[in-house]
């Protein structure tokens, strides 16, 4: 692993550690972890972009075309999309399921070597841009959105089973959570969609089978189909929606840490 | 100048007494007009809670003997008879209570935000009366900038501290946005009034209020501008209902899980909050374990309500750290009040040797260009400047640690400076 990239590492992880250690604090005493956790997640999420500029350079090409670099990669989409909510101090909880996943997929990633110097991959640029970047692009949105959705559900239950501190803690409302996981899920999917489509459009051109991979991929697809069909046609507001989205994560994680989702292609 | 405060509150006067020392906004500008004299300045603040008079004179004996005098005066007893009930506190230690005050520290609800208001509303009315100048225009600004920073700083009032409140946070920690969520009120009752009223503030439409009574569910409906129905109307408007509150008077259940069921399918699952806050209980406890309903009971407000306070108390510690923080900041500026008059008569001394030399050298001043004039000018200001900037710090300096007048003094004897006003 190269120096620069060491130098890189260690602060992106420190950075999203104490993220998650300061969002747990926040649970117990309300008010400045939330703060500290905040300026965590942020400083990491510099130090790990420069990381990606310094594996970009240093690669000469596409550098996260292996599983641990494509990991890496993200990771950070993953916790960039939640900085979009994340700084709004109502949703600051959310980073309480976010980080703790963002610092053991950043670990297993630099376990597996995908957060040091990067090889350029064997197969065109362009079309791994666009798949790559499109796939893990939707699989950082339904990771977001099944952080909602697990959001949703600990307030739920604290509302429902009347816990006495429920608005000592400062939690996005039950409604607002469920809404931006409907929305979130719907500008995911479209980015999966397409990124298959590209994986297909390779796959027609240069020949080569359908695997597990693909075929894990695209159930993810269609339980997030059927989630947008169901919430936005049928109803399926709150717990239920939440349950699914859940599911369709569960599925996500498969693709992502049981498979290999790249170096197949 | 001393601060002095002299007051009471409901720490230590019973409210039969407070009511005696209570004063309008009226009496209070005639107070602070008598109190603050030619030579001083007054505020007087009054709340349910507490009336406090602060003074900012430089004979603190005398300024604390008007305020006693003051109250002894509005409550009717002798001075011996009140002496229990009033405290007196001074310079710091008067600015620190100000500012515990103002951040709803020495409220009855920790972070109880209406304090704010009027500390602000106190402080203007004697300024309008012009009873107010440098030393408590410095402090109650300050004060407000204390009760903001608090505020802003730490959660002490975020959370709600009764059960009408609770109930509409509540509601919102499910709908966000109470902005468009209707409102169906059962019973006409004194508690479900002001629910609603928690909730209305809080962008909720106007209420539909069904009771047994029209005439009562009319006089309720009317206050917002809602609407009164029957009980026979009830399933239809629940259908239409986000939050439901029920305060009636029956023995009974009024609503059934049931029904609300049977509700909520025709809502295509949108979620509803309950809020009962009758007794005997009018909803069936059963509703919570609906699917996207929410029901608490008075029992379960008020234990959210308990929890909330005891927050508040938390929250209390690291207001008072802000409290102790500003209160320093105040005592140094008090202290550094000393020297201002010596420093200001140093630099006008100095102001004036420069503009007598200038004078003198008028004569080839006049063959320089107006550029080199006004080079002259800001050379020689600028001289003086740095010469009298290392003596004006070491001045305020020594006024914070309390030498503040003996350095005063000296620089005063070492540059004849006021001899003429001796």
């Amino acid at each position: 692993m190269g120096e620069a990239a060491l130098l890189l590492f260690w602060p992106a992880l420190v950075g999203y550690a104490e993220a998650a250690l300061a969002y747990a604090g926040e649970t117990v005493r309300p008010g400045r972890p939330a703060r500290f956790a905040v300026w965590g997640v942020r400083l990491g999420w510099l130090a790990q972009t420069a990381l990606l500029a310094a594996q970009a350079v240093r690669a000469d090409g596409f550098p996260w075309a292996s599983w641990a670099g494509s990991l890496n990669l993200f990771v950070w989409l993953t916790v960039g999309v939640y900085l979009i909510w994340g700084c709004r101090a109502s949703f600051r909880l959310l980073g309480l399921v976010i980080m703790p996943l963002a610092v053991a997929l950043f670990v297993v990633a630099w376990a597996a070597g995908g957060a040091g110097d990067a090889r350029r991959s064997d197969f065109g640029d362009v079309f791994l841009v666009f798949h790559v970047g499109l796939v893990l692009a939707a699989f950082a949105g339904f990771t977001v959105a099944a952080a909602l959705a697990a959001l949703y559900l600990w307030q739920e239950r604290r509302l429902k089973r009347h816990a006495p501190g429920v608005l000592r803690l400062r939690a996005p409302a039950l409604a607002s959570l469920d809404r931006l996981t409907g929305r979130t899920i719907a500008v995911a999917l479209p980015a999966l969609v397409l990124g298959i489509g590209v994986g297909f459009g390779r796959l027609e051109a240069d020949g080569g089978g359908f695997d597990a991979t693909m075929a894990v991929t695209l159930l993810a697809g269609a339980l997030y189909a059927a989630y947008l069909v169901l919430r936005y046609e049928v109803g399926w507001h709150g717990r239920r929606g939440a349950y699914l989205a859940l599911a369709g994560f569960l599925v996500v994680l498969i693709v992502r840490i049981g498979l290999t989702p790249v170096s197949h292609f | 100048m001393h601060v002095v405060l002299v007051g009471t509150s409901h720490h230590r006067a019973p409210v039969e007494l407070r009511e005696r020392l209570a004063f309008g906004s009226r009496l209070g500008g005639e107070l602070v007009s008598r109190l603050a004299g030619g030579d001083g300045e007054a505020v007087a603040l009054s709340t349910c809670n507490r009336a406090c008079l602060y003074l900012a004179h430089a004979d603190r004996d005398a300024a604390r003997g008007r305020a006693v005098a003051a109250f002894v005066e509005l409550a009717g007893l002798t001075a011996k008879e009140l002496e229990p009930a009033l405290y007196v506190k001074e310079d710091a230690e008067a600015a620190q209570h100000l500012f515990r005050v103002a951040a709803g520290l020495d409220s009855l609800i920790p972070g109880e935000a209406q304090i704010l208001g009027q500390v602000r509303a106190a402080w203007e009315a004697a300024a309008e009366e012009g009873a107010t100048s440098v030393v408590l225009n410095r402090l109650f600004r300050q004060a407000l900038h204390v009760g903001k920073r608090v505020r802003t700083e730490t959660g002490i009032g975020e959370t709600p501290a009764s059960v009408s409140s609770a109930a509409a946070e509540l509601a919102a920690r499910v709908f966000g946005d109470l902005g468009g969520k209707r409102v169906l009120v059962l019973g006409a009752g004194k508690m479900g009034e002001l629910t609603v009223l928690n909730l209305v503030l809080r962008g909720a439409e106007r209420p539909v209020v069904a009771n047994r009574s029209l005439e009562g569910a009319e006089r309720l409906a009317e206050r917002f501008g809602g609407r009164a129905v029957g009980l026979d109307a009830l399933d239809r408007e629940l259908e239409r209902a986000d939050v439901v509150v029920a305060s009636t008077g029956a023995e009974g259940l009024v609503l059934t899980a049931d029904r609300v069921a049977h509700a909520l399918r025709r809502r295509r699952g949108r979620s509803m909050f309950f809020i009962d806050i009758a007794v005997p209980r009018d909803l069936d406890p059963a509703i919570n374990d609906l699917d996207g309903c929410y029901l608490y009971d008075i029992d379960d407000l008020e234990r959210v309500v308990k929890e909330s306070v005891a927050g508040r108390r938390e929250e209390a510690v690291r207001a008072e750290e802000i409290v102790a923080e500003e209160t320093e900041k105040f005592r140094a500026w008090q202290l550094a009040l000393d020297v201002v008059p010596a420093i200001a008569l140093l630099r006008a001394f100095a102001e004036d040797v420069r503009a007598g030399e200038l004078d003198r050298a008028r004569g080839w001043l006049a063959a320089l260009s107006e550029s080199e004039r006004k080079a002259v000018e800001s050379l020689t200001s600028q001289i003086v400047n740095k010469l009298l900037h290392p003596p004006t710090v070491r001045m305020k300096q020594a006024a914070a640690a309390a030498d503040g007048v003996v350095y005063a003094e000296t620089v005063r004897r070492l540059f004849g400076l006021g001899e003429d006003e001796r």
